[in-house]
């Protein structure tokens, strides 16, 4: 089989730590001069890389749970991109010092009986090891399926896919509690009076839409400087488009499955949320969000010729990362500030994000194969046709 | 029975007589690697209207066949389109103009509560209309059979092998020559499809006499039968003791009286049971003032008042009647209480204006009753001494 293993260009990987460099110091920067701005702005960033890291771990489970054979060619993309979740472990500590910036039940008023009755629940203590749980439950898993996907490379071994398999059954509940855990602690409960029990799928939908696109772009990418074998087709790409495509219809879904159903009841503590998203501006931003992450993609997306199409798929790929970016801003910033706020200290995500991602991806594919050759479902992944 | 309707099936299974009016040369083959490998060969040899037929759908055909992209994309978005054009159109007829009514105090028609209806739609009729478009341009419903029905290479296309069929339509089509390619391919057991006898001249059994009455007798059979079920049936009594009355039902014609109608009207000057009349609507002040309040100011009636007060009057003139409305600016707000124009007011006055309206103040003469309004008149009393309160008030 012919598998190229030639190391990623200098050039692809200066540039990673070159965006992840300004990006730091852009949030060291904005920490110095607006701590609780910081503090907002690193949390999107947060956010943001772990839903890229959680996908990524996803989608490789998803292989091995549903025994998809088209997806093994680019199954290494998505274990390479689940390789940031050993750096959540450093990157959430910032945010535990910053957390009083960040959330008002910390220090509610007193006689606020709604935080009062929530406390059980939010509290510091809970918080920490909530944290703590999902960060070492994807750092777990993320070992393991990696471990094994690594270890097939050179022994062959069927049964280390037997023992992912078997691994990905149990990872799938605890993907969906800890995300959703994640979701509420870190997002939801900045408005901690509000609640909405879809806020997990939502988060959950844009994560995977994101993570797709990501995988997308890097395998357009690494097809067209013929790091792929030579055997994805365009097949292959109009699945991932598809893919991307359909999940993106589920974000919307779930979008506005919550929107309707506030708005139809109409009841003051629902409709504070969307309220503080109508004002002073927030407006533009969420009816952007509404065009940008769903319409204009869905009709862009919408006709074949497009999705086997690789160029115009590569720039929705980037589309489609940089709506997560803005959906993830207009679920952060309205708690911040009262209308939107974009500047410089902003900047530091659209930097230090994708270029911690091309610093994580480069030192995985220049340590790694590219593609799982030892895996027994690869050569009908290879001879996939639609 | 059994053996009649299978023998039925047999004979519906049989294939008619042919004509010798060629249709097509099928091959048959027997891996899905040969009939991928036949397909593109055929594509390649330039033959462009054959076909592949195989038990299952086989990876990779489109390709091989090298088919361009199909309509059905274009068309289902079209119809989708329509959909939504259809559904924006029915709600936005329905709820805005035909049938207004007020849900959850919502525009008549808003977009959020139609969306769901337009996703319907636009399921629905995309999906319709490629069904149909299926039906028409792809199947060519007039014609009901293809002849490559009822032939050994259908049969085992349908089970267990795989197969090509190019058609004599096809403008390089001779018979030798398409045996001799097909056989160099690895097709076997060629054979030769002839049109059914029936199909050769192209009858279009839509128009058919027989078919057509058929139809219209499986209308009224239809028709007839839904009105008898529905109409007739379920509304056959199996007791109907009691059920009819000798009694006068409203909106009944009556044969006693002389204008034939079951229902009366009251005679003049009737009074309802608990209901007492006012008969000062429209009078000047000067007379509505005579009225004296009938209900005793005490704690009973200040406490019924105050009750009644909150509820009906304190949405516009706020809880202690200072005018302070918490209709945000929904409805205009209403003077205060507690000038002095309304302190001076008799009783009867405030009673009359509670019963008339007042400007844009509407009557509440049908909310609140006349005891309740007097009592409504007796807690503004309290109120307005309230806020104008004496040093003499005081213990």
């Amino acid at each position: 089989m012919d598998t190229v293993n030639k190391p990623i260009s200098d050039k692809v990987s200066k540039l990673g730590y070159a965006l992840t460099g300004i990006g730091l110091l852009i949030i060291v920067a904005s920490f110095l001069t607006n701590k609780q701005r910081g503090a907002f702005d690193y949390l999107w960033i947060y956010m943001f890389l772990t839903s890229v890291g959680i996908g990524g771990l996803a989608l490789t489970a998803l292989e091995y749970l549903v025994g998809a054979t088209w997806s093994v060619p680019f199954r290494r993309v998505c274990e390479f991109l689940a390789g940031i979740i050993p750096l959540l472990i450093i990157l959430v500590v910032p945010l535990i010092f910053t957390m009083g910036d960040l959330f008002h039940w910390l220090h509610p008023e007193p006689g606020d009986e709604i935080l009062a009755a929530k406390k059980p629940y939010l509290n510091m203590n809970f918080f920490l090891i909530r944290v703590a749980f999902c960060i070492v439950v994807w750092f777990i898993f993320y070992f393991f399926f990696t471990r094994n996907s690594k270890k097939q490379d050179t022994t062959k071994e069927p049964g280390l896919t037997r023992t992912n398999i078997k691994l990905s059954v149990v990872f799938a509940p605890l993907f969906f509690i800890s995300m959703t855990m994640a979701a509420i602690d870190w997002m939801m409960s900045l408005e901690p009076h509000w609640y909405s029990t879809i806020y997990g799928v939502y988060y959950f939908a844009g994560t995977i839409v994101c993570t797709l696109a990501i995988v997308t772009f890097i395998s357009i990418h690494l097809k067209e400087n013929g790091y792929l074998n030579p055997r994805v087709s365009n097949d292959h790409f109009y699945s991932l488009g598809t893919l991307l495509f359909g999940f993106n219809i589920f974000w919307a879904y779930i979008a506005f499955s919550q929107f309707v159903l506030v708005w139809y009841a109409d009841i003051p503590e629902e409709t504070v949320w969307y309220m503080q998203r109508w004002h002073h501006g927030w407006q533009y931003v969420s009816l952007g969000l509404l065009f940008f992450h769903f319409v204009i993609p869905f009709l862009i997306l919408l006709p074949r010729s497009i999705k086997v199409n690789l160029k115009v798929l590569k720039v929705m790929s980037v589309w489609m990362v940089l709506a997560h970016m803005l959906d993830l801003y207009w679920l952060i910033m309205p708690t911040y500030s009262s209308s939107p706020v974009f500047g410089w200290q902003e900047l530091g995500m659209l930097l230090f994000a994708p270029g911690l991602i091309i610093v994580v991806f480069t030192m995985k594919a220049n340590k790694e194969n590219i593609t799982p050759v030892g895996d027994p479902k690869l050569e009908a992944g290879l001879n996939f046709t639609l | 029975m059994l053996k009649k309707i299978l023998k039925l099936d047999e004979d519906l299974a049989k294939d008619g007589p042919r004509s010798s009016k060629v249709h097509s040369v099928a091959a048959l083959f027997d891996t899905p690697d040969e009939i991928i490998h036949a397909a593109a060969e055929t594509s390649n040899a330039g033959y462009d209207k054959y076909d592949v037929y195989t038990p299952y759908p086989v990876h990779g055909m489109d390709a091989a066949m090298r088919m361009k992209e199909t309509v059905i994309g274009k068309f289902a978005f079209l119809a989708g389109f329509t959909g939504v054009s259809l559904a924006v159109a029915m709600i936005g007829y329905m709820s805005g103009f035909d049938y207004k009514n007020i849900i959850g105090g919502k525009p008549f028609f808003n977009l959020p509560a139609s969306i769901p209806i337009m996703f319907e739609l636009t399921v629905l009729i995309s999906g319709l209309f490629c069904v149909f478009g299926m039906l028409l341009l792809w199947n060519k419903l007039p014609q009901i059979s293809n002849p490559l029905h009822d032939t050994n290479f259908m049969k085992y296309t349908s089970s267990t092998r795989f197969g090509v069929a190019i058609e004599a339509s096809d403008a390089q089509f001779d018979v030798d020559k398409v045996k001799s390619f097909l056989a160099g391919v690895g097709g076997k057991d060629i054979e030769v499809v002839y049109y059914p006898e029936e199909n050769i001249v192209p009858q279009t059994p839509i128009f058919n006499r027989q078919f057509i009455y058929t139809l219209i007798l499986v209308a009224i059979v239809t028709a007839l039968g839904t009105y008898g079920a529905i109409g007739k049936l379920v509304n056959i009594l199996p007791f109907d003791w009691m059920h009819n009355q000798f009694k006068v039902n409203p909106q009944n014609t009556s044969t006693l009286f002389k204008d034939g109608r079951s229902m009366q009207r009251p005679v003049d000057g009737t009074v309802a049971r608990g209901y007492m009349p006012y008969e000062y609507t429209g009078m000047p002040d000067s007379l509505v003032k005579l009225l004296s309040n009938p209900v005793p100011m005490d704690e009973k009636s200040i406490t019924r008042g105050k009750k009644q007060y909150n509820t009906y009057c304190s949405p516009c003139h706020g809880y202690f009647g200072a005018g302070d409305s918490r209709l945000n600016g929904q409805f205009p707000n209403p003077p205060t209480l507690h000038s002095k124009k309304v302190r001076e007011w008799a009783d009867g006055n405030i009673y009359n204006v509670m019963t008339n309206g007042q400007n844009t103040m509407p009557s509440y003469a049908k909310q609140i009753s006349r005891d309740d309004r007097w009592a409504i008149v007796n807690y503004i009393r309290v109120l307005q001494r309230a806020e104008n309160a004496k040093d003499t008030d005081l213990p």
